[in-house]
């Protein structure tokens, strides 16, 4: 399988977004598009599928290095391994559900959805890369359209978040820019080769230095403490579909690059700085979800659960053991599913109440039963019903960190392991302040979803549900690659 | 051996009947669900009989022991080597015996429904939550993975949410949804701990292997858990004391219980399956299930699981003597059933006589289900009538309702231990097991069983007696046929399930037990019964004012009890107080004015020293002269000071 079709369909359907006539036109495209994307998509897992059923060993399947700078050594370098097969299979789910969500933004239609497709052309080649120059590169990609769907579609103080998420994230990449430099410069003659920086091993001062830039750098991006805060202002002021690319999509790339390029390229650093991961993210867990218990704007409250549920994957990522990995990622994918679904059904909502305010709504599971059914299933997905995507990333990742004997570890994954507690709170007070109770009067005369809604709402489910029921599928993806990644700071003394 | 089709249908059928009307019901079959429904259970239930018949009479025994037989699993989730979530289905006494008593109750439950929730708008919808909850109800109890069990027994947790908040528009039905839902989860917290610190010295998640290493003193994993010590427990002792939290959440014993009294907001047929019979017991379940562990490896443990169960029996029953509301009356006691059969497990030991207890409490399991279930059902009827949950409104009833006074009456009479209904010989048994065993928790338990026998007879009294009911306007009558039956069957039930040689089939290791039965031992808690009975007798046969005067005599106890001795308000105080107000308020507002200022922080300071030297290009060549100039000075000086 050639791995470039997975970025030449979303620049064609671009560029076909910016050919159409009408807006009619430009929606129709980019749902074809995306819908095509999502085909490859599974394909493309499919294929693998394929490959590792036939017995193939190699680290990186469908593997191609084209030319590109060959003065500075910049490689067109792309390939996949189960990690990257499972977050573009996220990705091409996420995309179908955000063009199906938008189908009613009328203000710049053709240009909203030339950035949405410019986003998610971002997002495939950012998991494609195999070289840190073109990983990067993809990774800008995906910053700046979220900067103009904020400042432009969004609502309430859309400059200022704009503005603070563009600058946090841009302060995130110039991090990680120093970072891959340093890298760079410790391959001798020089690389941005993924491959061949693992193959060597970069010296422990390098790594030192380069590791917590890398990882604070990508861990922005996902909302590393205290490097959140763009995520509530962000995910507030963004259009619906922005909201959900952002949790859906970037806030994974993030994660995917400290597992990537971080933690794979340097497992010395890794074990030397897990413990501050591991404080850091138990500390975006407890306190994320403690900061979601007083919010009161529907956007808010996932924004900061998205916190607390982003922090699972640093956990699973400092505790360095193979279950805890794979639950990192397998959260990853969940939460990008379920995050997406929430602030779909949250705008779906504020089309129809104007408002976000769960202490101004009530029993709206009388006039919108399945918008208000989704709600409670994204809820209680969200909480970790066995069932679920959340159940089984979550259960993952408190096995894995479990493995480690001494109190420290074991505390971190107490205090993880209460937050679902906490989780259950929040998440029952906001359902049952919104779709629960007496409904309003002004309230009576609203409707239930409509057809483009009803599919991005099945899209994602779909999903979540595959994972949830059973969840083998996406545990044999990934364990193979965390596999590697394991050995790998196995070998470290 | 039994056709493994014929075992997953049981659990399948209701989830099929969850799908069809979860997904089609509110347009397609809007009036046929409950029939689907009912329909569906019919068929499980037969099923279950099915096995349980062939499991008991036919291939259940080896060597004259009942075996565990695990006739499938299925490999859901792998962790690591050996770690690994299995669905599979266990075929053992109690596995058996629970299938049999969920789909029966749930398929009473079901008829019963068939008139109670006629013609409501959500008709299709309750039956898919009742399909929803009979279906994990039923996964819980064929588990053969302690994951597999988590992952059923949150799935039994939120169908009773979903339940209690039927009526999603009242918020008092909403409240206690949450509440319900908010503190098993907490409770869950600690079994999910417990399943982890478990599986980590068992090195694994399966029951039976789980069972085979922490509880046979030879193997290496048994030894290092012992050797492994925190706070002076071993780590066996730890993980099953966890794991028990779990169980104490969801059978709402001391001081877990206060989302039980508030989950009778839901429609009352679901009370008598979810709050009664069926999940509430699934704590019990979890003990019995784990039982060689908690009995050979953690007797602290067991102990523990002992005086909670003690504890929770009698100061449920104290409350039960003063509640005003028929549901809350019938749930602590509910509560304080449960806690004779934690308390039974308790005070047993493993294997042959030594394992009374563990006999005895999933004995009184079996009946208390039926006795429980009848009287749930029988005040649904009675609530149906005088459409009000409250004692004052109701009185003199039997005349107008011969079959509910009648079963009612049997259940009463069960639940009292009178001879021969069935709790007499349940409740016999864990009353023996305990004096063998622990005599404090004896006399507690003595003690509560007059007490029961007081408060279900003042139920009884006050609904049925005490004073004249006048028929005001037209009524609707009993209920029809589909209401009536199941109370019948129900009735028949807790009329003779005593009769059962119960021990020939349940016991701790699967070697028949003989029925034991003491005529002398048996005279205390029967006199003690029927005291009980004829002090309800003079208080509330007729109306007069004699209670009254004795709760004011008492009355600071009295008080306590009617307010359930404050423990709602403590965790009010605990949720609002500390919760909210010390931990969640100030964290959100730390995250917004401090972290958050922090970086708007950086943010400002970078424009205000780009503010400060954004005058330096201002495009005017003089300027840049003289800058140039001071440079060139400051730099001279600066060569010249070095050089010097």
């Amino acid at each position: 399988m050639n791995l470039t079709y997975l970025i030449l369909l979303p620049l064609f359907t671009a560029a076909l977004v910016l050919l159409a006539r009408n807006a009619s036109q430009v929606k129709v495209i980019s749902l074809l598009g995306s819908v095509a994307q999502l085909i490859l998509s599974v394909g493309l897992y499919v294929a693998y599928r394929k490959e590792m059923v036939a017995g193939n060993t190699a680290q990186m399947f469908f593997e191609a290095d084209y030319k590109w700078f060959p003065a500075w050594n910049i490689g067109f370098h792309i390939g996949v391994d189960g990690i990257s097969v499972a977050m573009i299979l996220l990705t091409a789910f996420v995309v179908v559900a955000g063009v199906l969500v938008s189908w009613n933004v009328s203000k710049m239609t053709k240009e909203f959805y030339f950035l949405l497709i410019l986003l998610s052309l971002g997002a495939y080649g950012f998991f494609i890369s195999l070289d840190l120059f073109v990983l990067f590169f993809f990774l800008e990609i995906a910053v700046i359209p979220k900067y103009l769907l904020i400042g432009v579609w969004g609502s309430g103080k859309k400059e200022y978040s704009a503005n603070k998420l563009a600058l946090m994230l841009m302060g995130g990449s110039a991090l990680v820019l120093v970072g891959l430099l340093g890298l760079y410069f410790s391959y001798a003659g020089h690389s941005f080769d993924l491959m061949k920086l693992s193959s060597i091993h970069i010296p422990i001062q390098i790594q030192k230095i380069c590791f917590p830039l890398l990882f604070v750098g990508f861990g922005v991006f996902t909302a590393i403490f205290p490097f959140h805060t763009w995520v509530p202002d962000g995910h507030s002021s963004a259009p619906t579909a922005g909201s959900m690319f952002l949790a859906g999509i970037s806030m994974k790339l993030g994660g995917y690059g400290c597992l990537r390029v971080a933690t794979f390229l340097m497992p010395d650093a890794a074990k030397e700085y897990a413990t501050i991961i591991i404080i850091l993210s138990s500390i975006a867990i407890i306190y994320g979800a403690f900061a979601t218990m007083m919010q009161k704007d529907l956007k808010y409250i996932n924004a900061y659960s998205s916190v607390s549920h982003c922090g699972f994957v640093l956990l699973g990522i400092g505790m360095l053991t193979q279950t805890a990995l794979t639950g990192a990622v397998m959260q990853m994918v969940s939460h990008g599913l379920m995050t997406a679904l929430f602030f779909a059904v949250i705008g779906m909502i504020y089309e129809r109440t104007h408002t976000r305010m769960v202490q101004e709504m009530g029993g709206l599971l009388k006039v919108m039963p399945f918008i208000a059914t989704t709600l409670f299933i994204v809820g209680l997905c969200s909480l970790g019903l066995p069932g679920l995507s959340g159940f089984v990333a979550e259960m993952t990742i408190f096995v894995g960190s479990w493995s480690h004997p001494d109190n420290f570890h074991r505390i971190a994954t107490i205090i993880a392991c209460m937050s679902i507690v906490v989780t259950a709170v929040y998440i029952l007070r906001a359902i049952g302040q919104t779709a629960m109770g007496p409904l309003k009067e002004e309230y009576s005369t609203l409707t239930d979803a409509k057809w483009n809604e009803k599919a991005a709402v099945i899209v994602l489910l779909a999903g979540i549900l595959a994972i949830g029921i059973a969840p083998g599928w996406l545990n044999d993806l990934v364990r193979p690659a965390t596999e590697i990644i394991t050995q790998k700071i196995g070998a470290v003394k | 051996m039994p056709n493994v089709i014929y075992i997953l249908l049981i659990p399948i059928l209701p989830f099929a009947a969850f799908l069809l009307l979860g997904l089609f019901g509110r347009k397609y079959i809007k009036n046929g669900a409950g029939i689907i429904g009912t329909l569906c259970m019919l068929i499980a239930a037969a099923l279950a009989l099915y096995i349980a018949y062939g499991y008991f009479f036919d291939y259940g025994k080896l060597d004259g022991v009942y075996r565990k037989i695990i006739p499938l699993k299925y490999n859901w989730l792998e962790f690591s080597p050996g770690i690994s979530i299995d669905m599979g289905i266990v075929l053992d006494p109690i596995s058996v015996m629970m299938l049999v008593v969920v789909t029966f109750i749930s398929l009473m439950v079901h008829i019963y429904s068939l008139g109670y929730i006629k013609g409501e708008e959500r008709f299709p919808t309750y039956y898919a939550f009742l399909g929803l909850f009979t279906f994990s109800m039923l996964g819980l109890v064929i588990s053969t993975n302690i994951f597999q069990m988590y992952f059923f027994w949150e799935l039994v947790g939120v169908s009773s949410f979903l339940l209690i908040g039927y009526y999603y528009d009242k918020p008092s039905a909403v409240a206690a949804c949450k509440k319900a839902f908010i503190v098993t989860r907490f409770a869950d917290l600690g079994f999910l701990i417990g399943i982890l610190v478990l599986s980590y010295y068992g090195g694994t998640l399966d029951f039976n292997e789980l069972i085979q290493r922490l509880a046979s003193p030879e193997s290496n994993e048994f030894k290092t858990a012992i050797a492994s010590s925190f706070l002076g427990l071993s780590a066996i002792t730890w993980g099953t004391v966890l794991v028990f939290i779990g169980g104490a959440g969801k059978s709402a014993m001391f001081p877990l219980h206060i989302w039980l009294p508030d989950a009778m907001e839901g429609p009352t047929p679901v009370s008598a399956l979810i709050h009664a019979a069926t999940m509430v017991v699934a704590g019990v379940f979890l003990v019995a299930r784990l039982f060689p562990v908690f009995a050979i490896s953690a007797p602290e443990a067991l102990n523990l699981v002992g005086y909670v169960g003690a504890v929770s029996a009698l100061f449920a029953a104290v409350i039960a003597c003063t509640q005003t509301d028929i549901k809350r009356v019938l749930a602590y006691s509910t509560m304080s059933q449960i806690g004779y059969m934690m308390f039974a497990l308790g005070v047993s030991g493993y294997g042959g006589e030594e394992g009374l207890g563990y006999t005895a409490s999933m004995f009184h399991l079996f009946t208390h289900a039926m006795f429980k279930a009848l009287l749930f059902l029988g005040a649904g009827a009675v609530i149906h009538y005088v459409h009000s949950n409250d004692m004052k409104d109701m009185g003199g009833l039997r005349k107008f309702m011969p079959v509910t006074h009648i079963t009612f009456l049997i259940a009463c009479l069960a639940i009292a231990g009178v001879p021969p209904f069935a709790g007499f010989f349940s409740k016999e048994e864990i009353l023996l097991a305990a004096y063998q065993h622990n005599t404090s928790i004896y006399w507690i338990a003595l003690i509560t069983s007059g007490l029961t026998a007081f408060y279900m007879f003042r139920l009884y009294f006050n609904i049925f007696w005490n004073k004249e009911h006048h028929a005001h306007g037209e009524h609707h009558g009993e209920g029809g046929f589909v209401m009536m039956m199941p109370l019948i069957l129900l009735a028949i039930g807790a009329a003779g399930a005593g009769f059962i040689h119960f021990g020939e089939f349940v016991s701790s290791d699967g070697a028949p037990l003989a029925s034991v039965f003491h005529l002398q031992f048996s005279i205390a808690p029967v006199a003690l019964g029927f005291a009980g009975i004829l002090v309800a007798w003079i208080l509330y046969k007729k109306q007069n004012d004699k209670p009254d005067k004795i709760a004011a005599s008492v009355k600071s106890l009295y008080i306590a009890a009617y307010h359930k001795f404050y423990i709602d308000e403590l965790y009010l105080f605990i949720t609002k107080k500390i919760l909210f107000n010390l931990i969640g308020r100030p964290v959100a507002w730390i995250d917004r004015h401090i972290v958050d200022g922090l970086m708007n922080a950086i943010g400002d300071l970078t424009r205000g020293i780009a503010e400060l030297i954004k005058g330096f290009q201002s495009g005017k060549v003089q300027q840049y002269a003289l800058y140039f100039l001071c440079g060139a000075v400051g730099l001279l000086l600066l060569f010249i000071y070095i050089w010097h």
